[in-house]
Order: C-alpha cells, then sequence, then structure tokens
C-alpha cells in the first residue's frame, strides 16, 4: 500500500515480455497536458506501470506576493491562477477576506456574484468538455463549446470590461453596478443552453467509441477519491454527493434549489457525465437568481484600507475544478501575513498516478483531461 | 506510319500520364487539405483559411512555400540516413500506385493484368517509409507511432485485403481497366453486390491510411505527431503528402472495386442519359458561384482572381459538354469515355476522401487495443464471412441458375447476420473482459 | 482587536518584526476555560445530518462584533483531551473555526484518530505558517472535513527549523504532495514521507521561499545563472 504511493517506484517490476520499459516524457510541450503539465511515464510496451508528474514550471510565487501586497492589492493575482475559471477564484479570495474581516457582501452584491460564479462554472465546464474531446479525438465539440462560452465572455466583458482575467469582484461587494441587460442577455444564454447540452450529448455520450474511451478508465472509488482529497466532479463522480453550495453555502446559494448530480462508478464517463449535468444545473441557478435580485447597495461597509484583526479564517468554496480554499493568515496589518490557496486542480491531479496505472498510452490523456487541470492553478 | 504512332503512344502516353499525376498530385493534396479545412471548418461553425486569396483558395500554395523554405532540422541522435530517406520512401509507394489505376479509359499509366495486385502490394510498403522514419527519429514519441503504424496496417492490410478478395471474385479479373468493365457488364456496380464487402473496405482503408477515427500513428493528442514528431519542413511535407496520396489510392481502389470505376450511374440505362449533362451543369454552377461571390470580395485583385476562376469553370464545362454534340462524338468516339469517366472517377474518389473528412471530425479517437480488437475479432472473420457468401451467391447464380435478386440478397442478410452475431459476442466480450487500471 | 488579549493565538499579537514573540507551547493558557464567548458557542461538534442538510456555520450568517480567536472547549476538545491529555496544547476558536494545537510528536496518531474515530476524514489542506521570532517557528496547519458532520476542523503542531514533523502521508493520500510542497517552501521536514523532494521549484534550489526572512526579491542566483543563462530573473 505504501510502496504503490510512490510514483516512481524503482525496484524492477517484471515486464510481461521481459522486455525493457521505457521512460517516456509527456510535456512540458505536449498539445494535451493541458499546458506546461510534466509527466514521466513508466512503460511496458504502451502500457502504463507507473507514472510520476513533475510540476511547477508556471511557478509565480503568489502565496509569496500575497504576504507583500494589501488584501486588495492582492486580488487581481488570483484571477491569474485558474485563468479558465477566474471568477470562481476572485469569489474565493473576496469572501475569505470579508470572512477574515467580519464584515459581508449586501444581498444583491451576492446574488449577482451567484450569477456571474455560475455563468463562470459553465464557462469552465464548456471548455473542459471541448479540449477533453479534442484529447480523446473528437474535434468538432470544442468548436460548439467555445461558441457558447464565448456568450458568457460577452457578458463578463459588458459587466467589467474583462473577459478571462476578470477582477470581478471587490472584497466587500461589487465595484460594478450590473449593467442593464445582464438580467436579459444571461436569460438569453441560459433559455435554449440545455439544447445546446443536448447537442453535444448526441456527440458524445452514447457514441460508442467516447463510450469505449472514457468507460472503466481512470476508476477512483469512493474511498480512494476521498484518501486523495479530490474535490469537485471528480469526487462527486466517485459517488460522494457533496457540494460546498448545498453543504455551507456560501454567497447567496441558499437561496436556489439545485441537485448534486452524482456517478457511480468514478470513472471518465461518470466525470463526464456529471460535469454536463453541472452545467445544466448552473444554467436552472442562473434563471433563478435573475429572477429576484434584491435592490439595494453593492458594497458593503469596509474601509478603504483593510486591516482584519489578528486571527486567521479558512474559506471554501465550490470552484468549477472542486473545492477551492483560501487559508488567510492576518497579524493586523494591511497586508495578509500568509495566504494560503488550496488549489482543487493540484489536489485532484494528486490521484493521478493512482489512476493511470495499468491504463494504456491513450488513456494518459483521457485521465488528465478528465481531472480537468488548470495549470496556472496547480503550479500557482 | 501506323506502326510508328502506335509506337509512341504507347511510350508517350504513359509518360505524360506520368508527369501529370507526379506533377499535379501534390497540388491536388494541397486542395485536399484545404477542402478538408473548409468542410472541418463548415461542420465546427466558423470559416476556415480565408486570408489567402479570396476564400483561402491559394492557402495550399503559401502553404507548401512555407514548408519549403523551413528549416529541415535533423535530430543530432536520429540515423541520418534512414532519417532523410525514410519520407522518400512513402512518397514513392503512394505515388507508384498510382501507377496501375485507371482514371477514365484514357488515363492510366499501365494496365497491369495484376493491377489490383501491384496497388495493394505497392501501397503496403509505404509503412517502410513510416516505420524506418519513426525508428531513426530515435524519440520514443516516433518509436511509439511507427510501432502502432505497422500492427495497425498489418491488422488492416488483412481485412482490407479480404473485401477486395471478394469484388475480385466478382469481377473474375486483377486489372483494374476490365474490373470497372465488368461492373458495366453487370449492370450494377460491386456495392450493391457485396455491401458488407464495401463497408469493410472503407473501415479497413480509414485504418490502413491513419485517418481518424483510426489516426493512432499520429494521434496529435497522445503523440503529438507519432512518427513524423521529429520532422519539418518539407521531409514532414512528405509525409504529408504520402498521407494523401494513399488516400487518394484508396478511394480509387474503392471507387474502382465497389463504385464503378469511371461509369456513369446506370450507364446502361438510356432513360439516364441525361446525366451526361451533370459534369457540365455542375461546373457551370460552380463558375457561377465564383462569379456571383466576386463582387463580394474586398480586394479587385481578389475580385479579378474569382472572375477568372469562374470562366475557368465554365471553360471546363465547355469541353466536358463538348463530346455531347453529336458531331464532335462522331469525330472523336473515345473523347465522351475518356472525359466523362474521369470526371465521374474523380466524383466519386472525391466523394470517398469526403466521408472520410466526415468520419474525422464526427468520431472520437480509438485506442490502441480497441483498433485491435475491432480489426481482429470483427472485421477480419466477416470479411472471411464476406468472401464466403460472394462465393456462395456466385455459385448459386452461375452453377444453379439463381437470379441475381435472390442470390445477392440472401448471402448478404447472412452475412449481415454474422455480422451481427460477432458485434453482439464482442460486445459480451467485453463487458466480462471491463479494462480495470491495476493497481 | 481581539476579546481578551492572552486568548490570542501564539505571536499572533506581533506582526512579523517587532516584539518577541510568546513561547508558544509553554503558553499554557486556560485552555479549559469555562466562559466560552458565543462565537464558540455557534460551532457546535454534535453530529448532523449528512451533506446536504442545512449547515451548522452558515459563513453568511451576521458577523459577531469582535473577531478574533478565543479559547474553546466544547465536546469535541474534550473527547480529544480525554484521548491524548497533554498532547492537546490548546484549542481556539477563529472565525467560527475551530483550531486545535497539537503536540508535534503526537501529530500522526491525533490524525489517525481525527480521521477514523471524529470522521473528519477528508483532508482538505495542509500546509504551514512561518512565525520567524518564536522558538518553534514553523506552524504546521492542517485543515480536515468532515462528510458525516459537515464540520471542518483544523490541527496545528509547532516545530522548530530542525525538528522533523511526522508525515501524514501514510493517513491521507492527499498529503504526499502537500507535505512535498510544505518541504520545498518551508524546508520542514517530514517524517516517514517516502518520497520528500521539492515539488514546484528545481530540486536544486537552494533556500525556501515561504520562510519570512526569504525577501521577495531574493532568488537562487547561481541556479538561474546556470540554468537559464541570465544573471538574474528579476
Amino acid at each position: 500500500m505504501a510502496d504503490e504511493r510512490i510514483p516512481f517506484a524503482t525496484h524492477a517490476e517484471s515486464t510481461v515480455l521481459g522486455a525493457d520499459e521505457i521512460v517516456l516524457n509527456m510535456g512540458p510541450q505536449h498539445p494535451s497536458t493541458h499546458g506546461v503539465l510534466r509527466v514521466k511515464l513508466r512503460l511496458d510496451g504502451e502500457k502504463v506501470i507507473g507514472s510520476e508528474c513533475v510540476i511547477g514550471y508556471l511557478h509565480r510565487g503568489v502565496e509569496k506576493i500575497a504576504e507583500h501586497r494589501s488584501y486588495q492589492q492582492f486580488a487581481p493575482y488570483v484571477d491569474r491562477m485558474d485563468y479558465v475559471a477566474a471568477v470562481s477564484n476572485g469569489l474565493g479570495y473576496c469572501e475569505a477576506v470579508e470572512k477574515l474581516l467580519g464584515a459581508e457582501a449586501p444581498p444583491r452584491a451576492r446574488v449577482i456574484r451567484v450569477i456571474l460564479t455560475e455563468l463562470q462554472r459553465i464557462a469552465s465546464h464548456l471548455f473542459w468538455l471541448g479540449t477533453h474531446a479534442l484529447d480523446i479525438g473528437a474535434l468538432t465539440p470544442l468548436f460548439y463549446c467555445l461558441r457558447e462560452r464565448e456568450e458568457i465572455l460577452k457578458i463578463f466583458e459588458k459587466y467589467c470590461g474583462a473577459r478571462l482575467t476578470t477582477h470581478a469582484f471587490r472584497i466587500g461587494g461589487l465595484q460594478y453596478e450590473a449593467y442593464d441587460e445582464l438580467e436579459k442577455d444571461v436569460e438569453r444564454f441560459c433559455k435554449p443552453f440545455d439544447k445546446r447540452v443536448d447537442e453535444y450529448e448526441s456527440l458524445l455520450t452514447e457514441n460508442r467509441i467516447w463510450v469505449g474511451r472514457t468507460k472503466g478508465i481512470g476508476i477512483l472509488t469512493a474511498a480512494e477519491a476521498i484518501d486523495y482529497g479530490a474535490s469537485g466532479p471528480v469526487i462527486r463522480a466517485s459517488g460522494v454527493k457533496w457540494d460546498i453550495r448545498k453543504a455551507m453555502p456560501y454567497a447567496a446559494y441558499d437561496q436556489y434549489k439545485f441537485e448534486i448530480p452524482t456517478g457511480k462508478n468514478g470513472d471518465t464517463y461518470d466525470r463526464y457525465i456529471v460535469r454536463l449535468e453541472e452545467m445544466r444545473q448552473s444554467r436552472l441557478i442562473c434563471l433563478q437568481a435573475i429572477e429576484n435580485i434584491p435592490a439595494g447597495p453593492i458594497m458593503g461597509k469596509v474601509g478603504k484600507v483593510l486591516k482584519p484583526p489578528p486571527g486567521e479564517v479558512y474559506h471554501a468554496i465550490e470552484a468549477p475544478k472542486g473545492e477551492l480554499g483560501y487559508y488567510i493568515v492576518s497579524d493586523g496589518t494591511t497586508q495578509p501575513y500568509r495566504v494560503r490557496i488550496r488549489p482543487p486542480s493540484l489536489i485532484n491531479l494528486e490521484a493521478f498516478d493512482k489512476m493511470i496505472r495499468g491504463h494504456l498510452v491513450a488513456d494518459v490523456v483521457a485521465i488528465i483531461g478528465t481531472l480537468d487541470i488548470v495549470l496556472g492553478e496547480v503550479d500557482r | 506510319m501506323h506502326a510508328v504512332i502506335q509506337y509512341l503512344i504507347s511510350i508517350w502516353v504513359p509518360l505524360v500520364c506520368a508527369l501529370v499525376i507526379v506533377g499535379v498530385l501534390p497540388l491536388v493534396t494541397g486542395y485536399i487539405v484545404l477542402m478538408e479545412r473548409k468542410v472541418m471548418a463548415d461542420m465546427q461553425a466558423r470559416l476556415g483559411p480565408m486570408r489567402v486569396g479570396p476564400h483561402g483558395l491559394l492557402q495550399p500554395i503559401a502553404d507548401a512555400v512555407k514548408l519549403l523554405i523551413k528549416e529541415d532540422i535533423i535530430p543530432d541522435e536520429a540515423d541520418k540516413a534512414i532519417f532523410w530517406i525514410a519520407p522518400l520512401i512513402s512518397v514513392t509507394a503512394g505515388m507508384l500506385a498510382m501507377s496501375a489505376l485507371a482514371i477514365g479509359p484514357w488515363f492510366q499509366i499501365a494496365d497491369l493484368n495484376v493491377g489490383l495486385l501491384f496497388i495493394v502490394g505497392i501501397s503496403a510498403l509505404g509503412i517502410f517509409g513510416i516505420v524506418l522514419g519513426g525508428w531513426s527519429s530515435n524519440s520514443h514519441y516516433s518509436l511509439l507511432g511507427a510501432l502502432r503504424s505497422a500492427a495497425q496496417l498489418v491488422s488492416y492490410e488483412t481485412a482490407a485485403g479480404m473485401a477486395v478478395v471478394g469484388a475480385l471474385l466478382l469481377a473474375g479479373t486483377l486489372s483494374t481497366r476490365e474490373i470497372v468493365t465488368a461492373q458495366g457488364d453487370y449492370g450494377t456496380w460491386f456495392i450493391f453486390a457485396a455491401p458488407v464487402g464495401f463497408f469493410i473496405y472503407v473501415v479497413a482503408s480509414i485504418a490502413e491510411t491513419n485517418r481518424a477515427p483510426f489516426d493512432l500513428p499520429e494521434a496529435e493528442s497522445e503523440l503529438v505527431a507519432g512518427y513524423m514528431t521529429e520532422y519539418s519542413g518539407f521531409r514532414w511535407a512528405l509525409y504529408f503528402l504520402a498521407e494523401y496520396t494513399n488516400m487518394v489510392v484508396v478511394a480509387s481502389i474503392a471507387t474502382t472495386l465497389f463504385l464503378g470505376g469511371w461509369l456513369r450511374p446506370f450507364a446502361g440505362t438510356p432513360a439516364f442519359n441525361f446525366l451526361d449533362y451533370f459534369p457540365s451543369a455542375l461546373m457551370i454552377f460552380v463558375g457561377a458561384y465564383c462569379l456571383y461571390r466576386a463582387p463580394k470580395q474586398p480586394v479587385k485583385v481578389q475580385q479579378l482572381f474569382m472572375m477568372v476562376l469562374g470562366l475557368a469553370f465554365f471553360g471546363v464545362a465547355l469541353i466536358l459538354a463538348a463530346p455531347l454534340i453529336g458531331r464532335v462524338n462522331d469525330m472523336l468516339p473515345g473523347l465522351k469515355p475518356g472525359l466523362h469517366g474521369a470526371f465521374w472517377f474523380l466524383l466519386k474518389v472525391g466523394s470517398y476522401i469526403y466521408l472520410f473528412m466526415w468520419l474525422r471530425f464526427t468520431f472520437p479517437r480509438y485506442r490502441f487495443d480497441q483498433l485491435m480488437r475491432l480489426g481482429w475479432q470483427f472485421l477480419i472473420p466477416l470479411s472471411i464471412v464476406n468472401v464466403m457468401g460472394i462465393g456462395l451467391a456466385l455459385v448459386l447464380h452461375r452453377q444453379w441458375g439463381w437470379s441475381h435478386w435472390t442470390a445477392f440478397p440472401l448471402t448478404t442478410a447472412l452475412t449481415l447476420l454474422v455480422a451481427g452475431w460477432l458485434g453482439w459476442a464482442g460486445e459480451k466480450k467485453d463487458k466480462e473482459h471491463v479494462f480495470v487500471g491495476e493497481s | 482587536m481581539a476579546n481578551d488579549p492572552e486568548e490570542k493565538q501564539p505571536s499572533a499579537s506581533s506582526p512579523s518584526e517587532p516584539s518577541a514573540p510568546k513561547p508558544s507551547a509553554s503558553a499554557g493558557e486556560p485552555v479549559s476555560k469555562p466562559a466560552a464567548p458565543p462565537a464558540a458557542a455557534a460551532k457546535p461538534p454534535a453530529p448532523k445530518a449528512p451533506a446536504g442538510a442545512p449547515p451548522p456555520r452558515p459563513p453568511a450568517a451576521p458577523a459577531p462584533p469582535k473577531e478574533g480567536p478565543v479559547a474553546l472547549d466544547n465536546d469535541l476538545v474534550k473527547r480529544y483531551k480525554e484521548k491524548f491529555g497533554p498532547a492537546i496544547l490548546e484549542a481556539w476558536v477563529d472565525r467560527k473555526q475551530a483550531i486545535l494545537v497539537v503536540a508535534r510528536e503526537l501529530l500522526a496518531e491525533i490524525a489517525v484518530y481525527s480521521r477514523d474515530d471524529e470522521k473528519f476524514d477528508w483532508l482538505s489542506d495542509l500546509t504551514a505558517l512561518d512565525w520567524p521570532k518564536r522558538e518553534k517557528r514553523f506552524d504546521i496547519v492542517l485543515n480536515m472535513y468532515s462528510f458525516e458532520k459537515n464540520e471542518r476542523l483544523r490541527l496545528k503542531a509547532q516545530a522548530s527549523a530542525d525538528e522533523r514533523v511526522p508525515s501524514v502521508q501514510g493517513i491521507w493520500a492527499t498529503a504526499n504532495w502537500m507535505e512535498r510542497e510544505v518541504y520545498d517552501m518551508f524546508g520542514v521536514v517530514f517524517e516517514g514521507h517516502p518520497d520528500l523532494k521539492r515539488i514546484l521549484l528545481p530540486d536544486e534550489w537552494q533556500g525556501y521561499p515561504l520562510r519570512k526572512d526569504y525577501d521577495i526579491l531574493t532568488q537562487d542566483t547561481a541556479w538561474v545563472r546556470e540554468n537559464l543563462g541570465i544573471e538574474s530573473g528579476q
């Protein structure tokens, strides 16, 4: 048991033909390692008998930077971690600091936060779906997904002027009032969106090749998922019905009805199904949220200079990739004493070695894809 | 005098044909790539290349120039001589296979009596280029790609070969020319006599040419570019050329064997003679579309280009229409089958390649073990059953005097039954053998 | 600021620069202080319905008037104390989040107990803090979550620079990389980790960037020069 956790066990394993095993370096420049992940694979023929992830190529020392910036100054940095879901990162950070301050955002701000974050979840899942399908060889879904994602990015652009690294939220609420047609835009996007998801499903869900490539691949049982600290869709596909939005609601999630989709087998196919269903649920949340956006201020009472009382807080949100946690320690000054970011991508990636052993090279990309990692977040 | 002309024809016609193939094929390949990109773009809700020339029509030329002037990198650790020569083997094999193909009754380099055997054999040699290139690159990705390619070719060549055998049983000859003639004599294309064989050939030929969903040797997302990973510039372009040449070759084989070669649809039925106007009509349509789009081009040069293009299509339409004029036909009786035959042949080849593209943009990629299972457990048994089925039909037809219309549907139904059973059994076995990662 | 000065976390009162930090574990504060402030009451560890039920600690609840760590004494802490006695050095609640400061030597045992008996079966995060003025400068922080109770608990163990911390890698597989990251960034060595090497930085890198005495402009100049061929990464 302990042995199998050593990623690159050095003792010789007997190979089937007694042939030499080869070590294949996948990445950091590789079309489907989703950035600069490098995986060292030990192969017996095409079978993977061991792997080691080498990360850090995108390490920018975000946590160190945080200790030298004021609380507000650091907020844009978090967008650069999971740059596919920048809004979610910002939400987690702003709420963590608000918690540290003992402040809270006004109801209107919280609802708008929910709308944008859920749109971001859809966008992130769309991007995941497209690239995951591309990894497995289906070229076309990517462009359909990008087409829909574009609509979401346009909403972001209209709201705050940025598309990717939005810095949409501020500590204590929002800087910008929702623009006039926000509700209409969101509705226009959400109303037909479930048909669009059906469209992706018609390309993939029952496709024999797709099923063959994803079913039974990279199985993570519930116990293993817990052991490996997996979160988000990865742990839900393993059958653990746990979503921080439900378990410990933040922002305004307690006001909305939605389901937590779960899988049974914890394989790549289940993770695909779970993420698709999550998109549908996010759409429902958005539709509920635009029904009733409370009036009122958008900025809570926080000072211009943030000096949280000494102490510490751990605040986690359900980012598209999983539990995104901020552990912030304050020493009473304007700069955080320590900001630890718990990146879901990194922790989910840890299970990679467990999932890949015994599979073939082709499954490596399927499993990297299904974990939905963003290297900006893995390396920070 | 007559003897001299005959002699010149026997020497010069093949030479000219060979020059045309060698000279034009790279260009054609370039335009197949452009067509592929355009088709892909259309299926993916985007435009595709639009920058070089109107609607990106000059893109292939720009690409070719780019590839020619790119740096040709040979890795330090590579086996230089083999690395150098490997792409040439692939291209040569592909081009050589073209030599026995009959693109219309006029256009053929050599009518070999072992024609099809020659084509199948030579085109299979292209795998040497891939394996040697992958091996000599001294890179793991290349090696894996090369090995995959070799295994894949061996597996699917068998199925493809058996599918070809089915059609050959019907034709009773190996000469490409006579195969087409035989289909004319039968009054039906062999695809209708042996639909299962055609299906097997389609699948196997996709796998043989390493096209998606069987593009494992160059699976971009897994092996970067497979056996071509270390290649760059012109040598890379040669591999590309070889791949598309092979596509043309397998499409031509399929056209010759199953789709009636250069024969017009319903060639023997006078009621369908109006189809003779189809080639000209199609060209006029394309030309008219070019003229219609011409004023919408942003630049004067492009407008001019589109006009010239449209007029060129009209010209082609005229040439194609010429044999329909009674007097011309009387003067040059060979003109109509020559021109129209080439047109129909190329149209069929184009449709076949379009099918390849369609499949490529629709399906995800098979995994290696799945590919092997499909090949060995489904296609090869099925292709053998298919041959037996066709044999049975021929016995019923020739010995026992059954009509075509009963013998072939009957054996096809039997073969389909076997196919269903094979699929069901394979599925069941798959369920028992769930591929689970061991830890 | 916080409720009472003496209830604050060791050395949390001081920013990194001024004033000598308190000796940590020796604080010997009245951990079982009965007067738990209202904030603590809001965090009963009584088992709750499984995930999905209304949460025990809605973060959106009205904030208490004062923030800061206060001592915690409830059933959970009592159970831990019963089991491990003096190894549970302190117990805090800060922003309604429970924190146990435990003895470094028993960290692994306490982790096993937390996972198996208290059902904090999911290690959400493992990290470290650096308090350079303190005698035991590092805090190893484990954030655990219980699916059953829908609660989080934070364990802290203190270690000086040359002390080894027992690895919890065998208890939660996820701790493997997190401990490597702590080693990478702080230089804390984990006893019993099978593969303790740098994870984000290059293997040959000198220095531990998240230590407070490692300036933000500092870098391993020799490494940069040798491997990147440039004078400085700035």
